[in-house]
């Protein structure tokens, strides 16, 4: 039987993540916690707004309202990366080599490993940031689709356009797909070689969370009462078929997916705070964590692929041992 | 928890550059009321406004991807209002300060049309701050100015000490012909008291049309000043003179026009497929419609209103055993064709 450790704070939770093996859980108003041999915390903003996870450096780059760009790493190693005045950083991605990107209003900016940076601007707002898998390459989220950058060269920029406001932005781990959440209850794909359009609907909700599985073979998401998860095997991914739709509730709805690790399983976290996993290959599912104070936000895989740390809304965390 | 306590209500300021809003504004900010504000700003402006939570954010219009085109949002206020929902307890209520060129359609709708903005927060009232000087001229120049009124709930006719009593009059009778539903304020410096423009409820159904029992009431009745008795502000202009509709205006520059329709007891069959009809068909004409409904056989009063092609409506209270039972409806908008309109509403009447 799985078990939770709990963590009761006040507020909501933006990111968990584990760092060097200790569960951390960034909450909105800036203060980063861990259960490190006991509960300690280090606040990094006044106002945390965006998150990503840098696993090649082991850090996790957060965004704030007090317009800093930082990183948290093991043994609460703290840096800031970047200063923007009083705007507010409303995302934040990690890349190759060092690299992160933060945005402010209509800009996009890549700071290198070495300090340097570089501003991209845009005729509408950076609504979502990510990095290819592979090679110094950015996509930007933004109305009316979507925006290519190669911050390492002078290369043109790459304009994928759809119509509608594009809010959150993932690459397929092969780079050979880009997905984007929009403002209405749709995600978009595009396939890169050749810019064929996918379009992923019939959400009752929006789209805030995606996760891709461990061989990048998947695609899971929130904003149904089911985790809809979408394959990602063919050439063309998921056009002309349906998505698994897993761990579906009458009363509930998926607010977070995070895949495992290395199998085809997923962590689905509801609106009434409920946590389960459920397998691709038949949907059979286990119960993790009953409902709780509120919607669940945020959740993580440790490396060792026994942990998850989860965040909600109204601030009660934990960590689930799935080994029990 | 009931969705009505947790959420914020949230006031928009319209208005042109230097009609007013910054010091009204700071008047809201730094007043003693003892509630709390976040402000959304365009930009941080020259002149300073004194407060602790104030958010940057440009403005910015997104269509929704649904093929109708007067379905338009503040993208940038759906990532700003969500941003400060996460931490809810550093204020009370929200104020949005747009630019004088802003459309405040999209600002207005994105707490009807965003699920996460509308169940966190509601839409408390548009108020419109306009310069009694400069209004002529800005009518002429832009049709964003017309819109700020036509759209609006409140509206602060500021900068009175700079023109005649016959201009001020002109100007009123030029703001009521574009906006025959809102309340008007006379004030000099934005002097109005905070009362009649924060809390007002105005997109509430259950309070909009009491905040204004005479809405469609009498035609020489005039909104200034309906304070209640202990009221103990200046009343700087206190000449209740009436304005008089069929009087024309001495300003054409006026595009928005108001259809105000009066009618008995409705058959409901009738009336809501119509009103249904009417704002798929005129949505984009449309910038507001309020109204209230005498339903045959039903003991409530029906209100109703609508920004475009967003129609909302709900049972408010009762009537009472001296209120005449009688319909009232009015749109605000362009190219809104009154006597068909006025014939369609008059067939809705019941038998």
């Amino acid at each position: 039987m799985p078990t939770v450790a709990p963590l009761d704070l006040e507020g909501h939770c933006i990111a968990t993540i584990f760092l060097g093996g200790v569960p951390h859980f960034a909450l909105a108003d800036g203060v980063v916690h861990r259960l490190d041999h006991g509960h300690k915390w280090t606040e990094l903003h006044d106002g945390l707004l965006s998150t990503a996870y840098d696993a090649a450096r082991s850090r996790l780059v957060t965004g704030g309202e007090d317009g800093k760009v930082r990183a948290i790493g093991a043994n609460d190693s703290v840096e800031t990366l970047a200063e923007a005045g009083r705007k507010w950083i409303t995302s934040v991605a990690s890349g190759p080599q060092g690299a992160i990107a933060f945005a402010t209003g209509k800009t996009a900016t890549v700071r290198f490993a070495d300090g340097k940076t570089r501003d991209f601007t845009h005729p509408r707002s950076v609504e979502g940031l990510a990095f290819a898998p592979k090679g110094m390459r950015f996509g930007v989220a933004r109305y009316n689709g979507a925006t290519l950058h190669f911050p390492a060269t002078e290369g043109k920029p790459v304009d994928l356009e759809w119509a509608g406001a594009h809010t959150g932005i993932t690459f397929s781990p092969d780079g050979n797909f880009l997905v984007t959440s929009m403002q209405e209850n749709a995600l978009h794909g595009w396939k890169l070689a050749d810019g064929k359009h996918m379009r992923m609907t019939g959400y009752p909700l929006k789209v805030k969370s995606m996760s891709w599985s461990a061989k990048g073979k998947w695609l899971a998401s929130s904003g149904a009462p089911a985790a809809i998860v979408w394959p990602f095997t063919g050439k063309d991914g998921p056009m002309g078929k349906a998505p698994l739709e897993l761990g579906t509730r009458g009363n509930a709805a998926v607010t977070c997916v995070a895949c495992h690790p290395s199998e085809d399983i997923v962590a689905i976290g509801y609106n009434d705070g409920m946590i389960i996993a459920a397998r691709f290959a038949d949907a059979k599912e286990v119960l993790l964590r009953r409902p709780g104070k509120g919607a669940i936000t945020a959740m993580a895989w440790d490396n060792d692929e026994k942990r998850i740390a989860f965040g909600s809304e109204a601030g009660d965390c934990g960590v689930i041992d799935i080994t029990g | 928890m009931s969705e009505a306590q947790t959420q914020i209500p949230v006031t928009v300021l319209t208005g042109y550059l230097g009609s007013g809003k910054t010091t009204l504004l700071n008047r809201i900010l730094s007043e003693n009321h003892g509630k709390r504000y976040a402000v959304i700003v365009n930009e941080f402006g020259e002149i300073g406004i004194d407060n602790d939570l104030i958010v940057e954010s440009d403005e910015e219009i997104y269509e929704m991807n649904n093929g109708c085109v007067c379905c338009t949002v503040r993208g940038d206020l759906i990532r700003v209002v969500e941003g400060l929902m996460r931490r809810p307890g550093r204020f009370d209520a929200i104020v949005v300060e747009t630019t004088g060129l802003a459309d405040p359609v999209p600002v207005a709708q994105t707490f009807f049309m965003d699920d996460d903005v509308r169940s966190k927060t509601k839409l408390d009232a548009v108020v419109a701050l306009v310069d009694a000087k400069h209004l002529p001229l800005r009518l002429k120049d832009s049709r964003e100015a017309e819109d700020q009124i036509a759209f609006a709930d409140v509206i602060v006719l500021n900068k009175t000490d700079l023109v005649t009593p016959e201009e001020l009059r002109d100007v009123e009778a030029t703001i009521r012909a574009i906006n025959p539903a809102a309340a008007i304020h006379r004030t000099t410096r934005a002097g109005v008291p905070l009362d009649t423009v924060l809390d007002r409820g105005a997109f509430d159904l259950k309070r909009a049309l009491e905040n204004d029992p005479h809405f469609l009431e009498a035609h020489d009745h005039d909104h200034d000043h309906e304070c209640g008795p202990d009221c103990d502000h200046d009343h700087h202009h206190h000449d209740h003179h009436h304005h008089h509709h069929g009087e024309a205006s001495s300003i054409h520059d006026v595009t928005v026009q108001s259809v105000s329709l009066r009618g008995g007891e409705m058959d409901q069959k009738k009336f809501f497929p119509w009103i249904e009809k009417i704002t798929q068909m005129e949505g984009p004409n449309i910038l507001r419609l309020k109204g209230i409904i005498a339903i045959k056989d039903d003991p409530d009063r029906y209100v109703i209103q609508g920004v475009h092609m967003i129609v909302e409506g709900d049972h408010q209270r009762a009537w009472k055993d001296d209120e005449k039972h009688e319909s009232r409806l009015v749109f605000i908008g362009r190219e809104l064709d009154a006597e068909r309109l006025k014939r369609s509403f008059d067939a809705c009447q019941a038998a």
